[in-house]
């Protein structure tokens, strides 16, 4: 696929939280306001566009030549562990009203599949090490894209009157629901339209 | 024993209250057959990892008991992952990337973290069964709901046990089974759940 065919794809076609449910805990759990929707958005978006590349290259000169792609779960996710580790001491030093307001969610990265899943996602596409790049950054800035309109929506639905039972995640989830909805115009064939095939 | 699995069930349900093990949820609630593979991997390995942690909880440091934690964890997924390759293998096709990522499903982390790291054995895995039956009919009502309304069958076994519904089936709602309608069933079914807590604490 063309760079740009995989950016359009993991951006809008399959957008890892809109169509392909990964990355749902922090996208009901961080987009309670924007300002800390940016925040995790970008946080996800450097420790995908590393950990996508990183895995590639584990993947292609580790585990496969030494024959135990069987340990590639425990392998990715300790390195995805370590990169969050990394992120985490980085933006406590150098901006600590961000890591004040990520708060507990920082170390969540680890368990957000989304990570995980574009990292498999791309070695199971067989990409090569820019794709594999291009498909973690575009991914995650698909993540911080659908957060920030989430978090808008939110911001919005506070002052709205909301039946009780259906405060808060219940209606995150409906309206995210129908931001999906609205996702599904982005499909397939319309990437075949724009960059033909 | 009775309790902790009322509570996983209901007042501290994974799925519904506790907002936990999301991506796996959704994703994979196509089919009612699905659900319930999903739910049986899940609970092997949140019944594996609790035992394990539990047994070494005063023999990992606390420093880097996360990594600790995951590495237990993905040795069980990876177990999982194998073991329905070679048993299940259409089962292990559809549920594909999801299978690996049970090791990120906040579930297990989670109930390893507030709960085996503090507890014996014996309790350990009586949270494990209440959290793994919790999770496992969460996820088989939204796979029930999405099933019966986005294809209008209920699919227990595929091609042996699959029941069809008369009206639905010809002209189902097909955003149900796209991830819009599984989003929308999740936050009614949490309302639902809600009020179910309410209505039974009373």
């Amino acid at each position: 696929m063309t760079y740009i065919g995989i950016i359009l794809t993991y951006v809008f076609v399959s957008n890892l939280v809109l169509s392909q449910f990964l990355g749902l805990c922090p996208f009901i759990g961080v987009s309670k306001n924007t300002e800390s929707a940016v925040g995790m958005g970008f946080a996800v978006t450097f420790v995908m566009s590393l950990a996508t590349l990183i895995t590639w290259a584990l993947q292609h000169f580790v585990l496969v030549p030494l024959n135990i792609v069987f340990l590639q779960t425990v392998v990715f996710i300790l390195v995805i562990a370590s990169l969050v580790q990394l992120v985490e001491m980085v933006v406590r030093k150098y901006s600590p009203p961000l890591y004040q307001a990520l708060g507990i969610y920082l170390p969540l990265i680890t368990t957000n599949c989304g990570v995980l899943g574009i990292a498999l996602i791309s070695v199971n596409a067989s990409y090569g090490p820019m794709e594999s790049f291009l498909a973690g950054l575009s991914a995650g800035i698909g993540f911080l894209l659908a957060l920030l309109m989430m978090s808008g929506i939110r911001e919005r639905l506070d002052t709205e009157k909301v039946p009780r039972h259906l405060k808060g995640a219940p209606i995150a989830f409906i309206s995210g629901g129908l931001m999906a909805l609205a996702f599904m115009a982005f499909d397939k064939a319309l990437l075949t339209n724009l960059i033909g095939g | 024993m009775k309790q902790s699995i009322f509570k996983g069930l209901l007042k501290e349900n994974p799925i519904f209250v506790l907002a936990l093990g999301l991506c796996p949820a959704l994703a994979v609630s196509t089919t009612v057959n699905n659900a319930l593979g999903m739910s049986a991997a899940t609970f092997v390995v949140l019944l594996g990892s609790n035992i394990v942690i539990s047994l070494l909880r005063r023999q990992i440091p606390d420093d880097i008991h996360i990594p600790a934690y995951i590495v237990v964890i993905a040795s069980f997924v990876t177990l999982v992952d194998m073991s329905m390759q070679a048993w299940l293998p259409a089962l292990s096709e559809s549920l594909g990337i999801f299978i690996p990522l049970i090791v990120v499903n906040c579930i297990i982390l989670g109930r390893a973290e507030a709960f085996a790291s503090g507890n014996t054995v014996g309790a350990s895995i009586i949270d494990a069964v209440a959290m793994g039956f919790g999770f496992a009919v969460g996820l088989t009502s939204i796979a029930l709901v999405r099933e019966v309304l986005g294809a209008g069958t209920i699919t227990i076994v595929p091609e042996t046990a699959v029941f069809t519904i008369p009206g639905l089936s010809e002209a189902p709602a097909l955003v149900f089974a796209f991830p819009a309608g599984a989003l929308i069933v999740v936050g009614f079914l949490q309302a639902f759940y809600r009020w179910l807590g309410e209505v039974t604490s009373k």
